[in-house]
């Protein structure tokens, strides 16, 4: 049982209309690990995430949970768009109580229950003298603060985020990061992050993936087919609960190597050069 | 600084109701000159009755017992037809929701149903009247079922695209909350659906009271469109044209309601 990993996926690749978009996929993440997925634009993070999800099938490979293949969404894998995707005709207590209602028997003393841990989650991420408001009234950052809340509730094994905080502002998404952090840490959660920013994947991940299709099969030789794969896997330090890590020198340093790695379409390196078997010694 | 914004306000509305009654008032203006103008010629014209000769034809029909029937014509036809109405209007949306949701969910449903549904909406049902009420006869239900055979095509169709265009996102995420298969047709779709289904209601009710007319016309015994279609044969212009307005009124007034009731008790709706 210690053994199994909660997430494994191995050996994926998937294609559309002949393209490849994913190609040999591998990699572990266990409990209480906060993974982020960091790729240029286009690279597959998302149909990356959906097979995670179970909303696609790979055409090759293996993804289980908890040593159990995946097959279609349900309440292992929670999620959070970056698009929110909250119930427009509920508000936002009953978009966060969802889950739970869904899965109630629908009594009253039950019903008094649930509403506790509802206000319990809706304080947890600020949103307690909000709760009567609809998701029209809110701002996008508090949208997604109710969205986190209604995917937390019913503790999902791993959450899965899409680029979460693409559509906020600069300071609000510090803060949301910060939030999340803090949710992670004190839930004992498991996190599988995607996003575009790599500041972003640095200062949340514990572990950070690059996913990107910059890289050679054999030397000078550069196939025009082929898809992303997982460029570098890489362990990091924990971190502060303050933005303020951002502008260490460190920091910069480790935001360019990555750059170079995973972002540059001119300096492809050959495949293996890369620590694409993940090994987790370095 | 409140009190002037809220001064402001009251000013705009005032002009808007102002500016909305104009088209009205001319109108009026222009009947009444044409009416006093045949009244010249002919004291007895019947063709453009004056306004005063409608009001009183109006309301020997609105407040004067009949004789014959011994019951005030107008409202005894107005029950009539709003009753014919409603059922039918009720059996379309009934009908239209619950086709949408199976098509929409099922895929397989969609290729089978949708183009029929498609070429179906294409009948004009006015041209299919004479076969429903040959193969059917001439009661109540198949004046009913005349408004529904018109409206619950447009009503499917407009769900189904509105289902369809639903973002995928909502679903996954209700799949991921532990939602069944029911519980996403029932709590998460449905709701969301009931506001349009109101508008598309208010966008065919001109061709429900189409329908009703026609329907009474052609075979009814009491009715606002068989009461016009009776004293034309005397060319009662005076019972007529109050009549017509009050369908109209009678129109304007449910698409009000309904309007009012997807604003309040659908506020997100509109706002997204």
């Amino acid at each position: 049982m210690k053994n199994t990993p909660l997430l494994e996926v191995d050996n994926v690749s998937q294609f559309y209309n002949n393209r490849r978009i994913l190609e040999n996929i591998n990699f572990k993440i266990n409990k209480g690990e906060f993974c982020t997925l960091v790729g240029p634009s286009g690279s597959g993070k998302t149909t990356l995430l959906q097979l995670i999800m179970g909303e696609q099938q790979a055409h090759t490979g293996n993804i289980s949970m908890s040593g159990f293949p995946v097959k279609s969404p349900n309440i292992d894998r929670g999620i959070v768009f970056q698009s929110y995707a909250l119930f427009p005709h509920l508000n936002v207590l009953e978009n966060v109580m969802l889950g739970l209602n869904l899965q109630s028997r629908n009594n009253k003393v039950e019903h008094k229950l649930l509403l506790e841990k509802t206000f319990h989650y809706l304080s947890l991420v600020h949103l307690k003298d909000h709760a009567y408001k609809y998701p029209y009234e809110l701002s996008g950052g508090m949208q997604q603060r109710a969205a986190i809340a209604q995917s937390l509730i019913i503790e999902p094994k791993i959450l899965l985020m899409d680029e979460p905080f693409g559509a906020l502002d600069p300071h609000i998404r510090d803060e949301m990061q910060v939030l999340i952090l803090d949710l992670w840490e004190k839930n004992e959660m498991t996190v599988f992050f995607i996003t575009h920013d790599l500041e972003e994947a640095i200062y949340l991940g514990t572990r950070v993936f690059v996913l990107s299709p910059y890289y050679q099969q054999k030397e000078n030789k550069k196939s025009r087919n082929q898809g992303a794969r997982i460029l570098l896997d890489k362990k990091l330090s924990t971190h502060i609960n303050s933005t303020e890590i951002k502008n260490s020198p460190d920091f910069f340093s480790m935001v360019s190597q990555i750059r170079n790695i995973g972002f540059n379409p001119k300096k492809t390196r050959l495949v293996d050069e890369f620590n694409t078997l993940h090994d987790q010694t370095k | 600084m409140l009190e002037k914004i809220k001064q402001l306000r009251e000013i705009d509305k005032a002009k808007k109701i102002f500016l909305a009654t104009i088209p009205f008032i001319i109108l009026l203006m222009l009947y009444s000159l044409a009416s006093t103008l045949r009244h010249q010629d002919n004291a007895n014209d019947k063709i453009l009755p004056s306004i005063s000769q409608m009001a009183d034809a109006f309301y020997i029909k609105a407040f004067v017992k009949d004789r014959r029937t011994d019951q005030y014509i107008l409202w005894q036809d107005t029950f009539a037809s709003l009753k014919r109405l409603a059922g039918g209007i009720f059996f379309a949306a009934i009908l239209g929701i619950i086709i949408a949701l199976h098509i929409a969910m099922l895929p397989k449903l969609d290729m089978l149903l949708s183009p029929f549904l498609i070429f179906i909406s294409m009948i004009p049902p006015l041209a299919i009247l004479p076969i429903i009420f040959i193969a059917f006869g001439v009661n109540e239900l198949v004046k009913i079922m005349l408004i529904t055979i018109g409206i619950f095509p447009i009503i499917t169709r407009d769900l189904v695209l509105t289902i369809q265009k639903m973002p995928k996102q909502l679903i996954t995420k209700a799949k991921t909350l532990g939602a069944t298969q029911a519980q996403i047709i029932y709590t998460i779709i449905l709701p969301q659906v009931t506001p349009r289904l109101i508008n598309v209601i208010r966008l065919s009710l001109g061709m429900g009271w189409m329908l009703l007319i026609a329907g009474e016309a052609i075979a009814s015994t009491e009715g606002l469109g068989y009461r016009i279609f009776l004293v034309r044969r005397y060319l009662a212009m005076d019972v007529i044209i109050p009549y017509v307005f009050w369908i109209t009124l009678l129109g304007f007034l449910i698409d009000k309601t309904l309007y009012w009731i997807s604003k309040n008790k659908y506020h997100w709706y509109c706002k997204t």
